[in-house]
């Protein structure tokens, strides 16, 4: 069967004060219709390929790969016009801050509303009735009272469930989710989480799961990519994360606060320079 | 003993005017000691960032008393005496910092604006390394850094005017879990060094459990238990829904494989 997406070599690189900064060192990796972790510290990159994959990187930012392809189709070389129609449509991305994406001044039910009808031929009483279904699905309470919000007027967890519904109603093939659940209590996230879960296993859709939680990853993804300064460091099956081998991997799990297993301090990561040199793991199927 | 530092009683909070107006805190009572560090957990939209933006003079509609540091707290804005004394790590960082002004900028303004003059350059590059940013971040505008990098330039922010009482809503959230533990060392170094208050909200049990010594739950605007983080460690939760809450978090950290559950019925 073909992968979602192959990528090979993927770099993305700013130019700073001080010369250009490599914000991503030439990645490389596939997605199939499965559940893919991309764990790491901040700054490690983790964000910009995602948006590298949507052709997101605002100038004077540059993505450069040998191969950045979409079921067989470039994403380098598509024109902007066919790039918008593949976002939302074929790839749809769960921004890291939810408010910061939705627009300030459009209520959130007109946003679903609107994000449904560009993609989809829909009367406005059914669009209407499917962004309800779909708040109702990520836990929101008061479905009907939340559409007629402004995104200042909804709380943190609110504001991304509301992301996620409005990435979820077209359909998408490939959904790539920057920390979609970090500002979601435990019992919501579960709920979450099982959302997109179905729709890997019963649509075939391919997920990208940007997390810090380790632990989350551990336990719902499929394979897990760890990121370094750029690079890709490791690469393992996710329910094994806790048998990695790589001591940066080790020490984020070690780093992890446990409710059931005070510490009276954390221990923080000792970072050896040599781990920013190694050449980057391959994740390609 | 001595007067809490953080006094709520009866706190109700609404938005909306006319027939639009509806309550969503519903009247909670909370004290924090001073030197204390207190957990504030729940539903997401239960109302947790609502209560510290309303100690923080955000909240222009809120009914019930309020005092920090035994000082009694007016409907809407606070003295800059009170800014200097309490200060917030807000939830979103993108929308806390202004999108013109590079980190130095904010750092320095904030220093000014609390009357700090001595050593301003120097104060800056020690807040940016205790919050682990090297000098290579001063001169950045937000949109050049990363989501934990930008809330790590939020919590150097607050702790710029050397406050008393930090109110810290999701401040790790944002951070990866290195990050994050060097971030919770330095609060807890803070506040034993200098006696600093916290509340903290958190819906990473494990973080709450490592920072604090009590902690609240709500739902739907209301405190439905406060407990000892102890015994919240011990599972021994009363009400049903913090019982819930702790068993979906034992569930999400792997413990009771929902991600066998998964894959079992996805083979
Ligand atoms: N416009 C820019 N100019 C210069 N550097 C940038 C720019 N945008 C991002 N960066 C840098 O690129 C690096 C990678 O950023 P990215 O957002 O991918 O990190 P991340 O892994 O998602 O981190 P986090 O977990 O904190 O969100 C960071 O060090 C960031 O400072
Ligand atoms: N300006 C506003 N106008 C109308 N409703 C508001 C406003 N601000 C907050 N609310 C409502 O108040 C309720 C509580 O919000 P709050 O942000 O306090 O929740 P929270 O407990 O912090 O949730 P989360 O964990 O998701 O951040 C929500 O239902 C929200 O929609
Ligand atoms: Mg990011
Ligand atoms: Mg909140």
């Amino acid at each position: 069967m073909s992968n979602l997406l192959d990528i090979e070599n993927l770099s993305v690189r700013f130019p700073t004060r001080s010369g250009s900064f490599e914000a991503v060192r030439g990645i490389s990796l596939s997605l199939g219709r499965e559940r893919l972790g991309i764990v790491g510290e901040s700054g490690s990159g983790k964000s910009m390929t995602g948006r590298a994959i949507l052709g997101l990187i605002r100038k004077p930012g540059q993505v450069t790969a040998d191969r950045l392809e979409m079921q067989g189709e470039s994403l380098l070389t598509a024109s902007p016009k066919r790039m918008r129609a593949i976002r939302g449509k074929h790839i749809s991305m769960i921004m890291q801050d939810p408010k910061y994406s939705l627009n300030p001044v459009m209520t959130v039910g007109d946003q679903i509303i609107e994000a449904l009808r560009t993609h989809e031929k829909v009367g406005k009483a059914e669009a209407y009735k499917r962004a309800l279904e779909m708040l109702d699905a990520v836990a929101i309470r008061e479905p009907e009272r939340v559409m007629k919000l402004y995104p200042h007027e909804v709380s943190g967890g609110m504001g991304q469930r509301i992301m996620i519904a409005m990435m979820l109603i077209p359909n998408p093939e490939i959904l790539i989710a920057d920390e979609p659940t970090s500002a979601l209590d435990v019992s919501v996230q579960l709920q979450v989480l099982e959302i997109m879960d179905k729709l890997v296993r019963e649509r075939g859709m391919g997920l990208i799961f940007i997390s810090h939680d380790l632990n989350l990853v551990a336990g719902f993804c499929d394979r897990v990519a760890v990121m370094y300064a750029g690079r890709i460091v490791e690469v393992c099956e996710a329910g094994r994360l806790h048998e990695a081998k790589h001591p940066y991997t080790l020490g984020l799990l070690n780093s992890v606060p446990d409710l059931e297993r005070p510490r009276p301090r954390l221990e923080a990561l000792t970072r050896d320079p040599a781990w920013r040199e190694a050449p980057s793991v391959s994740a390609l199927l | 003993m001595s007067l809490p530092e953080i006094q709520i009683e009866g706190l109700e909070v609404f938005f909306g005017d006319g027939t639009e107006r509806t309550r969503v805190v519903h009247g909670i009572d909370l004290n924090v000691a001073q030197g204390e560090s207190y957990g504030l957990v729940g539903e997401s939209g239960s109302g947790k960032s609502t209560v510290l933006r309303a100690l923080v003079g955000l909240v222009p509609d809120w009914a019930g008393a309020m005092s920090v540091g035994g000082e009694k707290l007016s409907r809407i804005g606070r003295s800059k005496e009170f800014y200097r004394r309490v200060q917030m790590v807000f939830q979103d960082p993108y929308a806390s910092l202004h999108p013109r002004q590079t980190v130095d900028r904010v750092l320095s303004e904030t220093l000014a604006l609390h009357g700090i003059k001595d050593g301003v350059d120097a104060r800056i590059d020690r807040l940016l390394e205790q919050v682990g940013l090297g000098g290579g971040f001063r001169f950045r505008y937000p949109h050049q850094l990363s989501g934990g990098q930008r809330q790590r330039v939020a919590i150097a922010r607050a702790l710029a005017p050397e406050p008393k009482v930090l109110l810290l809503d999701e401040p790790t959230s944002a951070l990866d879990v290195s990050v994050q533990a060097e971030i919770l060392n330095l609060l807890s170094d803070l506040r034993s060094e200098f006696g600093l208050t916290y509340l903290m909200v958190s819906h990473d049990l494990g973080v709450i459990g490592h920072m604090c010594d009590r902690v609240a739950v709500m739902q739907t605007g209301e405190i439905v238990e406060t407990l000892e983080v102890d015994a919240m460690r011990r599972l021994q939760a009363e009400h049903p829904y913090t019982r819930h809450l702790l068993d979906s978090a034992l569930r999400s950290s792997g413990h009771a494989g929902m991600a066998a559950d998964a894959k079992l019925s996805a083979g």
